[in-house]
């Protein structure tokens, strides 16, 4: 029970990570293409401005409970993805510090170094996360003493890839709507079309993988013996159609709440279908890593339950004030002044 | 070179590097929420100038630690995946709660405080620094709980073939995990102490804004005195502890190889490991050694020898680093005391100003020393006495681990110039002029 709890907190961690950090990875990647000039550059860096940081700890967070519940899982899956997760967390490095060192000095070459590095570093990281996902639910080659056995060309199957383009597309659409809501006048109307026009290939590529899913992976088994957990495949769907529809309406906050959920409907539904697996091996079921044959003790899980239960709705508190308190687009005077990226 | 030793290779680096930011972080920032708070009890702009200057640099600062601390994080799993399924059931738990209690609570703030100046009342406003504050001093201590539990283990069983919790309010308050807290935290205050009143005596030299760091000396000076004579006298409370909970750690920094009673301590000594004895050994104190370890004159302590080879832990390292660390001790007190009684007409004493702006690198060279101490000492053994660290590596391939500890290198190597050159630059540009 317990085991199954954390098993599902894990898929929550990582589903509001997608949510929140999404929309700044998206939107560092579409930043070249969206902003046409040096004023236009920093609205979009100040509409992620106050939030990237809290949303990347979601990120530690979802490491971190990993490695409390589950450590077996986490010893595994880490030093199994050892190359991809380094190339994730540099690329993190570099998009963290570009955002406090770009404006720190006006030479030309230094502001275009940080915006390669925060290009990057927004890019990269949604493509390994989504190569990563598609692996997992795919199952990767691990043998019973959790060595793998394979490289990073391993994980750059058809299937693989075709995961890291759907992230890259599903953060760029989320992003875009953020900018949406943060911004004004041309830019507002750019990012909004390119939330329209990317929504496109975004629906091709998702009924791809969804349809690769089916015969590539066991997630859709898993799903159909439990029917009730049909509503998060459903869920991501409607909130794909919402999300287009919206936005054809220029309600830009509702459709980010779409875009919303369709990221969380699709990460849920990823990681129930793989319950109790975590991380299943290719090699043979046996060899997989699940939620119960690497638990933590029922102590160690009981005490960090207490721990989340109380904490993490804090955190929700605090993050969504600083959210509605953040929530009006850039202006020209904020850029002006000393508090501004 | 094999997996283990690029491993070692590589989390040191990473930790080294973590930790030249996160000190400064730990004191700067309540040192700022210090100055943001008597700006809004006495409206004197000065106090807001100063909370913004220091702010600035704190930030520069803050974003290296953020950025490298997430590294960290994950390489447990990454590089020491057999310390981790070992582990796992408690020190997971432990990063785990500081993730959700303090980290959440640092990097949403301090993002709000940046970007709030004109958005919050100067209260609230206030009020966020101080969370930035207390949040990361609480991320100080669960990270410091979870490293004094491979210092010291406390509160399990080994079950299953790993180590599983059974109390963990033992590990929460074991002595060892509060020594290393308020060892760790004080040198941090130290080191920030000596940060701002090194800038502001580079200031003061150049007669630059000569009544704002005054101001910004004093409330340096008081943190820097007040923390090097805790230290040393604080200290001492972590050496009598090894003499119980890690005599290999205690003998290797003292490079003290016979077991005796009323063991002196030399005050000039030179190890040779090689020989098992010291080449060197002059000026011995008597009987100061088993009174430090033990607070008895006449007590046993017990020397490397009498430890089998495979136990020892690197000697010189241990050693020197302990011998830097406590000399660098005792020259804060003394700078600091006679800072704090110039502190009214320091500006007419260039010379030594100038020597406290060249003390800046000194409290970063002692808490770089004393977790060299901490870590090497601990060695062969990555949870003492009961996990050696060549049992801990993760399975991977030599390429790998080089590759990404040559990147390590690189990589931070670069963040750190591009970083210190930063800091440089806004700490001499001063506090921005009087608003009009
Ligand atoms: C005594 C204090 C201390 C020590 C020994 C460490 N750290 Fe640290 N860490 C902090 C004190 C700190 C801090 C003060 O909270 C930081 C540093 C600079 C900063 O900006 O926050 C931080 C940041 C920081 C972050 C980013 C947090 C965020 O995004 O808010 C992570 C993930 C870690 N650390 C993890 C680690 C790990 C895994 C360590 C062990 C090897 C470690 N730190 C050693
Ligand atoms: C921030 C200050 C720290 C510094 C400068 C530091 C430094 C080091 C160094 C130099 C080593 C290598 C020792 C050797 O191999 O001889 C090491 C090892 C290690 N440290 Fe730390 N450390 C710090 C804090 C921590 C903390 C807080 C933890 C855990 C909570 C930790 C966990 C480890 C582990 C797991 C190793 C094993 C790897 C190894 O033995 O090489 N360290 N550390
Ligand atoms: C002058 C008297 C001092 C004594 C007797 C002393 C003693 C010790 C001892 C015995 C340790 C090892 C503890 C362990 O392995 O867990 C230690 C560690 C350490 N020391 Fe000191 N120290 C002194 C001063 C300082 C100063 C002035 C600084 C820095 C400004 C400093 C910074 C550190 C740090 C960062 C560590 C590693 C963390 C820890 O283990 O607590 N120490 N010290």
């Amino acid at each position: 029970m317990l085991e199954t709890i954390w098993f599902a907190l894990w898929g929550v961690l990582w589903a509001v990570y997608f949510m929140l950090d999404g929309f700044d990875l998206g939107l560092g990647t579409l930043r070249p293409f969206l902003a046409r000039n040096q004023d236009e550059s920093r609205v979009v860096l100040n509409a992620m401005g106050p939030f990237w940081d809290g949303n990347e700890v979601w990120l530690l967070t979802a490491g971190g409970v990993t490695f409390a519940a589950f450590p077996g899982t986490y010893a595994v899956m880490f030093s199994s993805l050892y190359t991809p997760l380094m190339l994730l967390l540099f690329a993190l490095i570099l998009r963290g510090i570009s955002f406090e060192f770009r404006g720190k000095e006006d030479a030309a070459w230094w502001r275009k170094t940080w915006d390669a590095c925060m290009w990057i570093g927004s890019f990269l990281p949604a493509l390994l996360l989504g190569v990563a996902f598609a692996n997992i639910f795919a199952g990767i080659p691990i043998d019973g003493e959790g060595v793998f056995h394979g490289n990073l060309f391993t994980l750059l199957n058809p299937y693989g890839l075709l995961g890291g383009v759907l992230f890259v597309l599903l953060f760029t659409v989320h992003g875009a709507l953020w900018l949406a809501i943060k911004s004004e006048g041309q830019l507002r109307d750019r990012a909004g079309a390119a939330a329209k026009i990317l929504w496109g290939p975004l629906l091709i590529i998702a009924v791809t993988f969804l349809a690769m899913t089916r015969y590539t992976t066991r997630l859709w088994q898993n799903v159909l013996a439990k029917p009730v957990l049909l509503v998060l495949p459903l869920l991501a769907v409607a909130g794909l159609v919402l999300t287009r529809v919206f936005a054809g309406k220029g309600s830009w906050w509702k459709a980010w709440f779409a875009s919303s959920a369709t990221i969380v409907g699709a990460t849920l539904f990823g990681v129930a279908g793989l319950y109790p697996a975590l991380l299943p091996s290719s090699l043979a079921p046996a060899f997989s890593k699940t939620a119960f044959n690497s638990a933590s003790t029922p102590l160690t899980l009981k005490i960090m339950l207490g721990v989340a239960l109380v904490m993490v709705p804090v955190v929700i508190v605090y993050q969504a004030w600083v959210y509605r308190r953040f929530s009006d687009p850039v202006t020209a005077e904020e850029l002006a002044g000393d508090h501004a990226y | 070179m094999n997996v283990l030793t690029l491993s070692r290779l590589q989390f040191a680096v990473a930790t080294y590097f973590h930790f030249l930011f996160v000190p400064l972080t730990l004191g700067l920032s309540i040192v700022v929420a210090i100055l943001e708070t008597m700006y809004v009890r006495s409206g004197d702009v000065d106090y807001k100038r100063a909370a913004q200057f220091w702010g600035k640099l704190f930030l520069i600062n803050f974003a290296i630690g953020i950025v490298t601390g997430i590294t960290l994080e994950f390489q447990f799993g990454t590089n020491w995946s057999r310390y981790s399924a070992f582990v796992g059931d408690i020190f997971g738990a432990l990063l785990a709660i500081e993730a959700t209690v303090a980290f959440f609570l640092e990097s949403t703030f301090v993002a709000v405080w940046f970007f709030g100046w004109n958005k919050l009342s100067p209260k609230a406003h206030a009020v966020t620094i101080w969370l930035v504050a207390i949040a990361s001093n609480v991320s100080a201590f669960w990270i410091l709980v979870a490293n004094a539990w491979m210092q010291h283990p406390v509160g399990f069983v080994v079950r299953n073939g790993r180590a599983e919790l059974t109390d963990f309010f033992a590990i929460i308050t074991q002595r060892f995990a509060l020594l290393e807290f308020v060892h760790t935290v004080g040198s941090a205050y130290i080191l920030s102490g000596f940060f701002v009143v090194g800038i502001s005596a580079w200031h003061l030299l150049r007669k630059h804004e000569v009544a704002f760091f005054k101001k910004s000396f004093r409330l340096g000076i008081a943190f820097a005195l007040v923390f090097s004579l805790f230290e040393i006298l604080q200290g001492h409370m972590n050496a009598e502890l090894l003499g119980a909970a890690q005599p290999t750690k205690l003998a290797a920094m003292e490079s003290h190889w016979e077991t005796g009673r009323a063991v002196p301590l030399n005050l000039i000594q030179w190890p040779d490991t090689a020989n098992e004895r010291n080449s060197v050994q002059t000026l011995p104190v008597p009987k100061l050694l088993s009174l430090l370890a033990t607070y008895d004159p006449n007590a046993e302590v017990k020397g490397l020898r009498d430890f089998p080879k495979q136990d020892r832990p690197p000697v010189l390292p241990s050693f020197l680093s302990f011998r830097i660390m406590v000399g660098l001790g005792f020259v804060f007190v003394a700078l600091t005391a006679w800072a704090w009684f110039k502190r009214d007409s320091i500006e007419h004493s260039p010379v030594f100003l100038k020597v406290l702006v060249w003390s800046i690198p000194l409290p970063y060279i002692a808490i770089q020393t004393g977790w060299t101490l901490a870590e090497v000492g601990r060695q062969p053994w990555i949870v003492y006495g009961l996990m050696r660290t060549s049992d801990a590596v993760s399975p991977l391939a030599v390429s790998q681990v080089a590759v990404s500890a040559l990147a390590f290198i690189l990589v931070y190597g670069l963040l750190g110039i591009a970083d210190f050159y930063l800091l440089f630059k806004y700490a001499r540009k001063g506090p921005a002029p009087v608003a009009a």
